[in-house]
């Protein structure tokens, strides 16, 4: 039993970020299994709008009381929007990591990098080895 | 992200925090929980109003017996044990001769030829090296620490539930006072009125063959008083909450006890002499180029260990402990800073990932208990 809301139609990063395509764009969070790892989310660390981020390379810091983490941003782009609702409301990441607690929302830089992130299948598939491992 | 471990040794309370879907981590070398179901911001609460129970296997247990088992303390903790009383409890810096810290420990009069004493999990085989080096005369040291299962019950409630397991009347128990031999639901425990959160509380001490039977008795007569877990998260919190030191954070072997504002607990013209009265003296005469502050964020930001204090543009320290704090809504950090300069400044900064957070000055504890 996957004890873990995996979304379908989103893609994921082996760093637990997913990503929603939106035409030219993406919107970009942390997974649910990725908010339960660190618990209680209380600060988050946005990305300057207008910011170039490539894929792979921290470009938000997540904070829970015990932990610092990077989300990585999963394609090359340049951010066009912020949820700057996190800064007042952090733990939206935890309660809707898949809705008000998106991150932020980037042009699509490079398309054809969509195809090396998971579907909802193979990334299920991850998290349960990923488990098993810990 | 957190890491999840397998390695490492288990206390006797493991398969509990297994079957209270604990999130288990190392922490020196022990298999403990760092939360449970409810989230560490939870269990803080659940402390704070109401009651928590912890596993606190890990720390270690020393028996000093011997006609000189008191001089003997006296020559190695800093505070002052002369006029401690039977079954009290006094809390010590055990220091080296320069001043730096070995550990900081409880230490639990039985009478005047029999102590028990409380140390931190990561010091223990350090600690009964360093009383071994320094022991005379009559004295006999044993290290009880993988005989002992230790429980700590703490919160508003933790009296009425434990009250519930023995005939001990607890309300005459003063804070920092135990009892050697006490049956709590039938097993014989050390039960002493003490903690590490800033409430009231006690801490149960029994053998490792008895524990399961300990846990299930508190747990069920917890149940009626809203006793839940609480892991390591929860208690770090708890006691930054109550600016009480962790050794690593605020004291080690380059941090004094007088740098940590441990001076009630330094009896610097104590008549026998102990190890790193001369240095702590000296130290206190000269002054403290670093000393422990509180610090409070005026801006969103986690202040962490390590990160670089300024005042302007000039460094002035570090932080030794921070988080946020769920009992007061806010972020706090306990930090090593320059006196000189905290006393003309009262709003400073944290550095955090080299950017610059406004914060203030404030009196320690953050928290401090009704009573």
């Amino acid at each position: 039993m996957m004890k873990y809301n995996i979304v379908d139609g989103l893609m994921y990063t082996k760093k637990h970020e997913w990503s929603r395509q939106e035409g030219s764009s993406a919107v970009v969070g942390l997974s649910d299994y990725a908010q339960d790892k660190l618990g209680e989310i209380v600060f988050v660390e946005l990305p300057d709008v207008g910011a170039e981020v490539e894929a792979g390379q921290g470009a938000a810091v997540i904070e829970s009381v015990k932990a610092v983490a990077d989300l990585y941003a999963p394609l090359d782009g340049s951010v066009i929007e912020i949820n700057e609702e996190l800064l007042d409301q952090p733990e939206l990441i935890n309660t809707d990591p898949y809705g008000a607690g998106w991150v932020f929302k980037i042009e699509i830089k490079d398309e054809s990098q969509l195809g090396l992130l998971m579907d909802d299948k193979a990334y299920a598939i991850f998290v349960v080895e990923e488990e098993e491992e810990n | 992200m957190l890491k999840l471990t397998t390695e490492g040794k288990k206390t006797p309370f493991y398969d509990k925090h297994v079957a209270l879907e604990g999130k288990i981590v190392d922490y020196s070398g022990w298999l403990l929980p760092v939360q449970y179901q409810k989230g560490l911001v939870e269990e803080v609460h659940d402390t704070r109003r109401r009651a928590a129970i912890f596993d606190v296997s890990h720390m270690g247990e020393v028996s000093v017996k011997g006609g000189d088992a008191e001089e003997f303390l006296q020559k190695i903790i800093a505070n002052d044990i002369y006029g401690l009383k039977d079954n009290a409890v006094i809390y010590s810096p055990v220091c080296y001769p320069d001043g730096g810290v070995v550990d900081d420990i409880l230490i639990y009069r039985i009478n005047r030829e029999k102590f028990f004493l409380v140390v931190n999990a990561a010091n223990t085989d350090k600690d009964f090296s360093w009383f071994q080096k320094n022991v005379f005369g009559d004295v006999r040291l044993e290290n009880l620490s993988s005989e002992y299962a230790q429980i700590a019950l703490q919160g508003p409630n933790s009296e009425k539930i434990l009250q519930e397991l023995t005939e001990e009347p607890l309300q005459q128990m003063k804070n920092y006072h135990f009892l050697p031999e006490v049956l709590v639901a039938a097993v014989k425990c050390i039960v002493s009125r003490t903690g590490y959160t800033g409430e009231d509380g006690f801490e149960i001490y029994c053998n490792n063959n008895d524990s399961s039977a300990l846990w299930n008795a508190v747990w069920s007569a917890g149940q009626k008083h809203e006793l839940n877990p609480a892991g390591l998260g929860a208690r770090d919190v708890l006691r930054l909450e109550a600016a009480m030191p962790l050794y690593g954070h605020e004291l080690s072997r380059e941090i004094t006890p007088l740098q940590a504002g441990l001076d009630r607990f330094v009896a610097l013209d104590k008549k026998v002499v102990f190890n790193g009265q001369e240095a702590l003296r000296k130290q206190k005469e000269e002054g403290i180029s670093r000393r422990l502050f509180g610090l409070e964020m005026l801006e969103r930001g986690v202040p962490r260990e390590g990160y670089p204090v300024k005042a302007g543009e000039q460094e002035i320290g570090w932080v030794s402990s921070g988080s946020y704090s769920p009992t007061l809504d806010k972020f706090i950090a306990m930090g090593f800073l320059d006196p000189e300069v905290v006393n003309n400044n009262t709003e400073v900064s944290v550095m955090i990932r080299n950017r610059s957070y406004r914060a203030r000055i404030t009196k320690l504890p953050f928290y401090r208990r009704k009573k």
